[in-house]
């Protein structure tokens, strides 16, 4: 599904991202994991199509696809979703009017009828029950003064409405109590299908008691170093980053 | 047009033409002024032949440049009075949800069905300044004037030594007038005008007032309007004030706009500049009562080379009051604005409490605009701040927008209207506010047109509900 090749990326000439590669096959959960400041938002978002990075060198496929030449917008509407680190604050845009566009342009893109107002607001009260996010949230403007959980809570359900086929979660469930971390472990294993996709950015193993990954990679300076099973998290959480530097 | 003056050219070519002007047609212009109102324009034509127009160097017009206003031929005619036409000709209002009393100027002069004035079953009057001064002279003589500063250099004492027609509104004490009030200011002319209309709105104590004022052009030619309103709020009265600008490229308005509060009164007033080649808004208020709450905001909307100038004055001159400003503006292209704002707490109005905010995207490179928040307190007990912004839409929220699949134009259209929505929200005439809604949305949208012609959409066939802002 997405297959990122040496991939070189920089910010107003600091290198951040050092030939990366990275392999997600259809139906496969990865987790990345690495230091702060190792590049795993950066590649979160040249995934999402954020343009303030330069791509030095590589290429980066999606479903046979350059992913390189897309609009970011164009990404989403083929099934690309980011889970922010830091959910940006909209006052002033409510989270249902945001939605039911976002929705109705990927049906658009899709060749599908939009849906109308009621379709709609079924299908978010669905999610809304899924995600288990309060009611007076989705009703608020996109994030304004949402507490951090809640945050993070906002994106899942923007998940769960969007249904994407390749999610890319950073940190998702950092800042999280224990019902919500369930809540985004949730929402990551329901939608796992045959033929989607996620990747998990994160810091803690935890979240991986409830989201079984296939492969764990280990970010650091830039490239991935390490790779292994769901064992490698756990080996992690004890040693520490240093066993694998001194490894590298 | 009968009797009808050119006039042209650079500040002091143009002020002589007026003051010549004005002498050649002295017994016209005072043909129905009582003597108050006789003085009191030869005072405020003394002052303009004294001082004439204001210059790049005169405080307050910095930032506004003038002299395509001398420039054209405009044309002043003193002989069409109010006139009885047949409004629907020109245009019919059929405002959705919002009933309204709706009466019309047609350059600067009072039109009308019936009758040029009208005194509603509550004792309210309606309707022709000109007439008024012929029919309820001690009323205009208490008023007229009273408040309109002359001192200030240009446009308020031309206006008041030159004023014939406009709105006259007199509420009596104790009277909530149910209905809007709308009032819809046409230019509608082959030739460039001149328009000098004035408006006197008088609310009695615990009277209720809204009032709507729209300013449209109906022609693609050049026209300049210097606009004066005087409003007073009389003890415990309230009045929500609109003013909606949608005018030509072509068209120049500068509106002076006074409001004077007494004891407990509450003021709302929406200034919304949609369009208009050159608009220069002035608020001038003085709270002159305690307990009084005013609201001032402002939205202005410019592209193109389209260049706006709010001016705001609060007058704290008594204790425990309220004066809250929140101005806002999206500037396109080479489009400029300025905002000026001051607010003078006097040294007994303790426990006064004013804000002041002016924020604006620019989304150009090329549009600019000078904002100038001020705040001059003497009163120690005071709670008071202001505030200003000069920026883009925020490059994080449009990736988030964007990372979700909508358009790079459909999360611009979002931004914007969001922020314009802080002050549209404000509205609280419901009907009006989704009115506006509409109009702002179309407005981002790049789908309004100046010919829509009125601004409540009058005349428009679309449908009437509230579309979601994203097509
Ligand atoms: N817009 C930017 N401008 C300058 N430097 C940047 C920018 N974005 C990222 N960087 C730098 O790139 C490096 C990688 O940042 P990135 O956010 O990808 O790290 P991360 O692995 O997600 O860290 P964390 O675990 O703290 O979230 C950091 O040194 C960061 O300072
Ligand atoms: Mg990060």
């Amino acid at each position: 599904m997405l297959s990122i090749k040496n991939l070189n990326v920089s910010v107003e000439g600091k290198p951040i991202l050092n030939g990366l590669n990275l392999e997600v096959k259809d139906g496969e959960v990865h987790a990345i994991m690495g230091p702060n400041g190792s590049g795993k938002s950066t590649l979160a978002s040249v995934i999402a199509g954020r343009d303030y990075f330069t791509i030095e060198q590589g290429e980066v496929t999606y479903m046979g696809k350059n992913l390189l030449e897309i609009p970011p917008e164009v990404r989403a509407k083929e099934g690309i979703f980011l889970g922010f680190q830091y959910p940006v604050e909209i006052p002033g845009v409510s989270m249902t009017n945001f939605m039911r566009t976002a929705i109705n342009e990927k049906r658009k893109h899709q060749g599908l009828k939009p849906l109308s107002g009621a379709e709609f607001l079924k299908l978010m009260e669905e999610k809304k029950k899924l995600v288990k996010i309060e009611s007076k949230l989705a009703n608020r403007s996109v994030n304004e003064g949402f507490s951090g959980g809640e945050k993070k809570k906002n994106e899942i359900f923007q998940l769960a409405l969007l249904e994407p086929k390749l999610a890319v979660l950073d940190e998702t469930d950092s800042g999280l109590d224990i019902d919500a971390l369930k809540v985004v472990a949730n929402g990551v294993n329901m939608l796992k299908r045959k033929d989607n996709a996620t990747i998990l950015i994160t810091h803690y193993q935890r979240l991986l008691d409830y989201v079984i990954p296939d492969v764990v990679h280990v970010l650091f300076d830039g490239k991935i170093v390490k790779s292994g099973g769901k064992e490698l998290a756990l080996e992690l959480e004890e040693k520490g980053y240093n066993w694998i530097t001194k490894e590298t | 047009m009968p009797e009808s003056n050119n006039i042209s050219n650079q500040p002091e070519v143009f002020k002589n033409t007026l003051t010549e002007l004005f002498e050649n047609n002295y017994d016209q212009i005072m043909e129905n002024s009582s003597g108050k109102i006789k003085s009191l324009r030869q005072k405020a034509f003394g002052i303009f032949k004294k001082n004439g127009f204001p210059g790049k160097k005169t405080e307050n017009w910095r930032f506004t440049d003038l002299n395509h206003l001398f420039r054209n031929d405009f044309i002043i005619d003193f002989e069409t009075k109010s006139q009885k036409v047949d409004i629907s000709n020109i245009f019919t209002c059929d405002v959705y949800d919002l009933d309204t009393y709706c009466v019309t100027l047609i350059n600067g002069w009072f039109a009308y069905n019936n009758s040029p004035l009208t005194k509603l079953k509550n004792g309210t009057i309606i309707g022709s300044l000109y007439k008024a001064m012929e029919i309820y002279p001690e009323i205009v003589e208490k008023y007229l004037g009273s408040i309109a500063k002359l001192n200030e250099p240009g446009f308020v004492p031309l206006n008041t030594a030159f004023m014939q027609d406009g709105l006259f509104i007199y509420v009596p004490d104790n009277v909530k007038v149910e209905k809007p009030v709308q009032v819809i200011n046409i230019v509608d002319s082959q030739k460039p005008v001149f328009l000098q209309p004035r408006n006197l709105i008088i609310t009695g104590k615990n009277s209720n007032l809204t009032l709507i004022h729209c300013d449209h052009t109906l022609t693609h030619n050049i026209s300049f309007t210097n606009t004066v309103s005087e409003v007073i709020v009389d003890q415990n009265g309230y009045v929500d004030h609109y003013k909606v600008q949608n005018k030509g490229r072509n068209s120049s308005l500068i509106t002076s706009l006074f409001f004077k509060q007494e004891k407990g009164s509450k003021l709302f007033n929406n200034a919304i500049t949609l369009n208009g080649g050159f608009t220069r808004n002035q608020v001038d208020l003085l709270i002159n009562g305690e307990n009084c709450s005013a609201n001032l905001n402002g939205l202005y909307l410019m592209d193109n080379n389209q260049h706006v100038d709010n001016q705001v004055f609060v007058d704290h001159k008594a204790f425990e009051s309220l004066s809250n400003q929140l101005y806002k503006g999206i500037l396109d292209d080479q489009a400029s604005g300025v905002f000026s704002g001051k607010v003078l707490v006097r040294r007994d109005s303790q426990k006064s409490q004013a804000f002041q905010n002016n924020k604006n995207i620019l989304l150009k490179d090329d549009a600019k605009v000078n904002t100038q928040p001020f705040l001059e307190i003497y009163a120690d007990d005071v709670k008071c701040s202001h505030g200003a912004t000069v920026g883009q839409l925020d490059p994080n929220a449009m990736f988030y927008l964007r990372s979700r699949g909508l358009s790079e134009r459909t999360a611009r259209q979002l931004l914007m209207y969001a922020f314009a929505g802080e002050v549209v929200n404000k509205i609280s005439v419901e009907p009006l506010r989704e009115n506006i809604i509409k109009l702002v949305e179309k407005r981002l949208k790049g789908e309004l047109s100046i010919c829509d012609q009125c601004i409540l959409s009058c005349n428009s066939r679309e449908p009437k509900f509230i579309q979601n802002i994203v097509d």
